[in-house]
């Protein structure tokens, strides 16, 4: 397929880049991997197949071949041709067809997978791209205009029309993270902890890929003092001294120094994937046994929508395989 | 506390969860090679435990890694603080890697500040930067980046408030009580005294990575300018 028009920050990602932390190397990955294993479940995919993550629309692609694909993540306007497609939807397509994302209604970043994932080398065991060292990915970049990429498998056998996922959960007001507490919390002022767990914090314009700044009331430590350079992970809340936390995500450094407060639990990194700068923000503390049971309950949610997409697609070859 | 000194931490060694995979260990005590040596120890041993994915070490702490969450993480502190205790230390019979810097100049543009800062001259700073051989702490932040010990205390100093958007790779810079190289561009909130040509990250080497812990780096001044 061939890129017909990107804006910038358009990548390929699949779950992300693990075993190299002794090398500094970060996570990246998909910001929303929600949205990932949905379109990998929808198309019997791998679950660490890799796909385009798009977080500023329009984004245009022409297909060259015949080839099933999903369209997840974001709730935006998408045109299959001149058809519009409901969000987390896979469908066939045929080569000289035309896939647009324009306007997004709801989150924030659009994830379109094909079958058995994107065609780009494995570099140190993964196929997502890191910015920052310019490696991985398709030549280590952001996709642009003119470029050709290419799927590993062609067609899973969807039923006519394609089929869809149903959505997690319908949310409405501020965007929900669970967080549990980290190593300097208790080193925080009672007041900055209780100001935490009930701000909404606004999303600031300075959120990307390696984290979001948060704006709201000041948090202040009781004690305050440089630490010692340590691990970071992608959901670490970091607080600097200037006292607006920074919430590390897929691009985040494997070090850092600043204290950390808490940590946004995995299963709920789909939902800050998709909050735009703006949006509302509410903390939720839990323990180690409520964080198991929210991924648990996520992890169900994937394997239903992979038996039932698998049950569709078998049927629709009339239960040949 | 003087802000500026290496920070002291408790007496006693503690472990926190980062969320569901990981759990840091904090060693106590200074913030030495001595110390250092038993957190290299402590990843050897914990990267060979079932469901650790890897163990890195950071400054006098150490970072586990799972690949699944864990049954009972009070449990799995525990055995980390039992390793610790047991005192086992590795010494690293490491490389050692000159490297070239040009201080100052555009690869350097903090170096004037920093000689006002600390109250030495620029020649001074130099000398005093270059004169100690460093050894590899830790490996991380970005890819190939390396936390060096051994920065002379007369060169300790604060961040800076206002963090750089981007500084050119093969950046030498200092903070606190910290020295290293970037290995690739990005922001910094450090002091930037110098440049290297140094290639220290390559994701097609094996490994990509030119330093490891217990290695150790010394830097030679091609130039000084102003």
């Amino acid at each position: 397929m061939e890129i017909l028009s990107s804006t910038p920050l358009a990548t390929i990602q699949d779950l992300g880049r693990f075993d190299h932390y002794h090398d500094g190397v970060g996570r990246s990955g998909a910001m929303d991997g929600l949205a990932l294993a949905i379109g990998n479940a929808l198309l019997g995919n791998d679950t660490n197949a890799a796909a385009i993550e798009i977080p500023l629309l329009p984004f245009k692609l022409r297909f060259d071949e015949d080839l099933d694909i999903a369209i997840t993540g974001a709730d935006c306007e998408a045109l299959f041709d001149d058809v519009p497609l409901p969000p987390d939807w896979a469908l066939s397509v045929k080569a000289g067809q035309t896939l647009t994302l324009s306007a997004i209604r709801e989150g924030c970043r659009a994830y379109i997978c094909v079958v058995g994932g994107f065609d780009v080398p494995e570099v140190l065991g993964s196929r997502s791209t890191q910015l920052r060292e310019t490696f991985g990915g398709h030549e280590g970049r952001m996709l642009k205009k003119g470029d050709r990429l290419k799927a590993l498998g062609t067609s899973v056998g969807l039923p006519p029309g394609g089929l869809g996922a149903t959505p997690f959960r319908q949310e409405t007001g501020p965007v929900t993270a669970r967080v549990l507490p980290a190593a300097e919390y208790d080193r925080f002022t009672a007041e900055s902890q209780r100001s935490f767990w009930t701000t909404d914090w606004q999303v600031t314009p300075q959120s990307n890929r390696n984290g979001y700044r948060l704006s709201g009331p000041n948090l202040t430590m009781k004690d305050a003092s440089e630490l010692r350079s340590h691990g970071v992970v992608p959901g670490t809340i970091q607080v600097p001294m200037g006292g607006q936390p920074i919430i590390q995500l897929a691009d985040a450094a494997t070090m850092g120094g600043y204290p950390k407060f808490g940590t946004v639990i995995e299963p709920d990194h789909w939902r800050l994937a998709q909050a735009k700068p703006g949006t509302a923000i509410r903390f939720v503390e839990v323990d180690y046994p409520a964080a198991l049971a929210a991924q648990a309950e996520l992890d169900a949610y994937i394997a239903d929508i992979r038996a039932a997409a698998g049950r569709q697609r078998r049927a629709a070859s009339g239960w040949q395989s | 506390m003087n802000m500026h000194s290496v920070p002291a931490i408790t007496d006693l060694p503690r472990f926190s969860l980062l969320g569901m995979t990981a759990i840091i260990f904090e060693a106590p005590g200074a913030f030495d090679l001595d110390h250092q040596r038993r957190i290299w120890a402590m990843a050897d041993i914990a990267a060979t435990w079932p469901n650790v994915r890897e163990a890195v070490p950071g400054m006098t702490n150490l970072s586990v890694l799972f690949h699944r969450p864990l049954a009972d993480p009070q449990d799995f502190g525990g055995k980390l603080v039992e390793l610790w205790n047991r005192g086992v230390s590795k010494d690293v019979d490491g490389r050692n890697i000159d490297i070239p810097i040009i201080y100052g100049g555009e690869g350097g543009p903090h170096l004037q500040e920093v000689s006002e800062m600390t109250g030495l001259c620029v020649d001074d700073v130099v000398a005093i930067h270059s004169a100690p051989t460093y050894p590899v702490y830790a490996v991380g932040s970005h890819a190939g980046y390396c936390y060096l010990g051994g920065l002379d205390q007369r060169l300790f100093l604060p961040r800076r408030s206002v963090p750089l958007l981007s500084i050119p790779g093969g950046s030498l810079s200092i903070a606190g009580h910290q020295t290293g190289v970037s290995a690739s561009a990005g922001p910094s909130g450090w002091h930037t005294i110098g440049s290297a040509k140094a290639a220290f990250f390559d994701p097609q080497r094996d490994p990509p990575s030119l330093l490891a812990p217990g290695d150790t780096i010394r830097f030679h001044p091609e130039k000084v300018l102003m």
